[in-house]
């Protein structure tokens, strides 16, 4: 296959590489001279100068025989106009974009482009799969470190969601205390069921931390 | 008429200050606040500071009740995203762009949007001045352009 990538910032350029040794014929557009240079000097021919937005240049770089164009710089307007130019002018088969704002996502497929790729997003979800497990946040300790307050956020994979606390088979020396909901602190009863993105306060002594962990996570 | 303005360079700033001279609605967004010193005084209109390809931005501007929308800023593609989003989103009946760039405002002018190329505007009323001695209607060359060089 041949792909264009056009961007030579870090996406691009291990982009590059990867296809490159997967042994696909790849080249990389890269419109800054100074970076252009650093580039080269390790990819060789596979990189060239140019602006990947224009036409001329786009025709020079082979699009008319591209079988994918991927935009990867750090502006969604330039990818955008990338992608758009390569299936205006070249009906190239398939149309990549680096999405930086996740929000331009719906935009962008309903402008026409092919498939989005946005590294907040999936940065964030994995993220939020660490932290939604059950993370414990310590927020103060108490009695010299013997006890601490900890903060345990509430995410959709937790196995407590939609639990009442009393269902919680929580280990001694460990006692709620609060609920911060919807950023109103909630003094919760047995019967107070927990929600997504509540915040659980508890008390707990530290030697039994990693049990009250593991009823979050 | 309300009007929605990406981009306080000469050309934005210029063309808010003359509808708001004939008692028109309008907005002028722009990321640098400084750059609205070019409406002067005189100018009562509204001023937005922020990045003209974010939908929410645009939402503050009015560019939902926008009878015409107008992306004057520096960069082509800033100018083309906006306008898609104006003409796609927000369904502004009138959206133009100023693009220098011949061939992408050809090509975004065939997509629907008013394309301004000042590139080709400027030098073919240059070249008519300098060739018979008289200015030129302010036309669009964009035509001629693409017929001599595509």
């Amino acid at each position: 296959m041949y792909i264009i990538i056009v961007g030579g910032g870090n996406i691009g350029y291990f982009l590059a590489k990867q296809l490159c040794a997967a042994r696909h014929e790849v080249l990389l557009l890269e419109k800054d001279r100074a970076r252009y240079r650093i580039l080269a000097e390790e990819l060789g021919e596979v990189v060239m100068q140019g602006d990947g937005c224009q036409a001329d240049q786009q025709l020079e770089a082979g699009f008319g025989r591209a079988d994918s164009v991927v935009a990867a710089t750090g502006s969604d307007d330039d990818n955008l106009v990338v992608c758009q130019m390569a299936k205006m002018e070249f009906n190239v088969p398939r149309t990549i974009s680096r999405v930086n704002d996740p929000r331009n996502e719906k935009l962008f497929h309903k402008l026409g482009i092919d498939a989005t790729v946005s590294s907040t997003k999936i940065i964030y979800n994995l993220i939020e799969q660490e932290v939604g497990g059950g993370e414990m946040i310590p927020l103060a300790a108490l009695n010299r470190g013997n006890i601490e307050i900890v903060e345990i956020e509430i995410g959709t994979k937790s196995p407590v969601l939609n639990k009442e606390i009393r269902e919680l088979n929580l280990p001694e020396e460990a006692l709620i205390i609060s609920i911060i909901r919807d950023d109103h602190a909630v003094l919760p009863s047995g019967e107070t069921m927990l929600m997504l993105h509540d915040s659980v306060i508890a008390l707990v002594n530290a030697d039994r931390e990693p049990e009250l962990r593991n009823v979050f996570a | 008429m309300n009007i929605v303005i990406l981009g306080c360079g000469r050309v934005g700033s210029t063309f808010a200050r003359l509808m708001y001279h004939d008692s028109h609605t309008v907005t002028v967004v722009d990321i640098q606040s400084e750059s609205f010193r070019r409406l002067g005084i005189r100018f009562k209109g509204n001023r937005i500071i922020g990045n003209g390809i974010d939908e929410d931005v645009l939402k503050r501007a009015g560019v939902e009740n926008a009878d015409v929308f107008f992306a004057a800023t520096q960069g082509d593609n800033r100018n083309i995203m906006a306008a898609q989003i104006a003409q796609h989103i927000f369904k502004v009946p009138k959206v133009i762009a100023r693009i220098y760039d011949p061939i992408r405002a050809d090509r975004y002018r065939q997509l629907g949007i008013i394309t301004l190329c000042t590139t080709t505007i400027a030098s073919g009323l240059l070249r008519d001045y300098v060739t018979t001695n008289e200015w030129g209607l302010a036309k669009d060359y964009s035509q001629e352009y693409l017929e001599q060089n595509v």
